[in-house]
């Protein structure tokens, strides 16, 4: 159902109704990530559906990309809010838990910005169990300023869980990179 | 809302929405989940088994946050305090869980904050007290291998929900073995203050060893990486001599119930509080 401009309510077509949820789809997918505020959530890939019920309400479904991500609870208030604010007035918030949220859910453009942004973009993450390996593995990100493969890691973690600290042996700047997982 | 920078969009009044991370309306981690238990799943065996795995990553993100403001080095006290969010977060999901299959449907905070010291199932190792570098390095090495061995296990778990937690929790402790391992390798073969160090931190944890492995055997797991990582450091394999006393029957040392006063005290000051 919906409200008319005069107030009349009536049962949409379901052509305007492809068109809601194809517009409730825009506009959950232009909701920023808190912690990587270049990329919107569907960049990230942590939103993993958005979909309209028979009655109206907007489902939106996201998944977290680590267990403590702090900026969960967040995403999921911002969706929300921004699905309302678009005159969505019912709106449900669904967390998926499966199958785990991996970088490789991050998008191609969502790749490009984070280069931009001077933040070396993720590799392809590992698949089944990962061995332990003690040996210095030469693995190379290239920085995301210069480009040169001239780069190492400074610390595994970083600000926030998703990400590590490189420096570039060229250009001498320090640079985060989203590590894979 | 501010889209250009987002910690303007945070200073910016709000008054439907939880603008901090852990505000009001969300609190449930699983939130919007599907918590349907499957037939032929024992709830009360499911219900233990999460409340044992979340005590030992809460009481584990406890004693990792102590190092904050007193590790080595800026980039170690980041990086121990990552993993204890990490396990903080395996914690509230596993919580949540225990809250739907218990018959309470008590929230997380209930489970973390509102039980004692001979309630919680975690196993002794995590609540030992933080000891030095080389032990808290030791211990996380043994208990993320471990952890790591019995999620990949638990990824397969008739109940989807914990199946979920262990399968995202996978990826993580993967990170966090790692880390443990470089650095026991680097203290164990370097120099000869902490190469003692260490031998000293192996035959602390030595003792706590066998309780890990009741629920879910994965000694030869864990066996393989303490054995991969001595040899690496030129350190000696600990020997087992347990000791007895069993976390996982709620019987703890000493050092649990100083935790659980500092980790529960503002919770318990003010129990109506909202955030
Ligand atoms: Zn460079």
């Amino acid at each position: 159902m919906v409200t008319t401009a005069r107030g009349r309510t009536t049962t949409p077509t379901p052509a305007a109704q492809a068109f809601d949820a194809r517009r409730a789809r825009r506009v959950a997918e232009q909701v920023p990530d808190p912690e990587l505020p270049m990329l919107t959530l569907a960049d990230l890939g942590v939103l993993r559906d958005v979909r309209m019920t028979e009655d109206g309400t907007v489902v939106a479904s996201l998944t977290p990309t680590y267990s403590g991500c702090p900026a969960m609870a967040e995403m999921r208030a911002d969706v929300a809010a921004r699905l309302r604010a678009a005159g969505f007035e019912r709106v449900e918030i669904r967390t998926v838990l499966s199958p785990p949220w991996t970088t490789d859910w991050i998008t191609d453009s969502g790749r490009r910005k984070l280069t931009e942004h001077g933040i070396a973009p993720p590799g392809a993450a590992p698949r089944g169990p990962v061995a332990l390996v003690l040996s210095p593995t030469r693995r190379t990100v290239p920085c995301p300023r210069c480009g040169s493969a001239d780069t190492e890691e400074t610390s595994r973690f970083a600000a926030t869980s998703c990400k590590a600290l490189w420096r570039c042996r060229a250009c001498r700047e320090p640079f985060e990179y989203v590590k894979e997982i | 809302m501010s889209d250009e920078h987002v910690y303007l969009s945070l200073a910016e009044g709000h008054e439907d929405d939880a603008r901090w991370a852990y505000g009001t309306g969300f609190e449930d981690p699983l939130h919007g989940v599907d918590t349907t238990v499957p037939e032929g799943v024992d709830t009360g065996q499911l219900a233990a088994e999460c409340v044992a795995l979340a005590d030992d990553a809460l009481v584990s993100a406890q004693r990792l946050a102590e190092w904050t403001t007193r590790a080595p080095e800026l980039e170690e006290e980041v990086a121990l305090a990552n993993i204890g969010l990490d396990l903080l977060g395996q914690a509230r999901l596993l919580y949540s869980r225990v809250g739907q299959v218990d018959g309470t449907g008590r929230g997380e905070d209930a489970y973390a904050y509102f039980r004692d010291a001979d309630d919680f199932r975690n196993v002794r190792l995590a609540e030992l007290p933080g000891g030095d570098f080389a032990f808290s390095i030791v211990r996380l090495l043994v208990l993320s291998s471990w952890r790591l061995a019995h999620f990949e296990r638990l990824a397969d778990h008739p109940d989807p929900v914990l199946a979920a937690i262990a399968a995202k929790g996978v990826k993580e402790l993967t990170y966090h073995r790692q880390y443990a391992a470089e650095w026991a390798v680097r203290l164990g073969d370097g120099t000869e203050e902490s190469h003692r160090r260490m031998r000293r931190a192996l035959e602390q944890v030595a003792p706590y060893f066998g309780e890990l492995f009741t629920a879910c055997d994965v000694r030869d797991e864990v066996a393989a990486v303490l054995r991969q990582v001595t040899e690496a450091a030129g350190l000696p394999m600990p020997v087992y001599r347990p000791l007895p006393g069993a976390g996982r029957s709620g019987e703890h040392t000493e050092h649990l119930a100083p935790l659980l006063t500092e980790l529960q005290s503002v919770a318990r000051a003010l129990p109506e509080a909202t955030w």
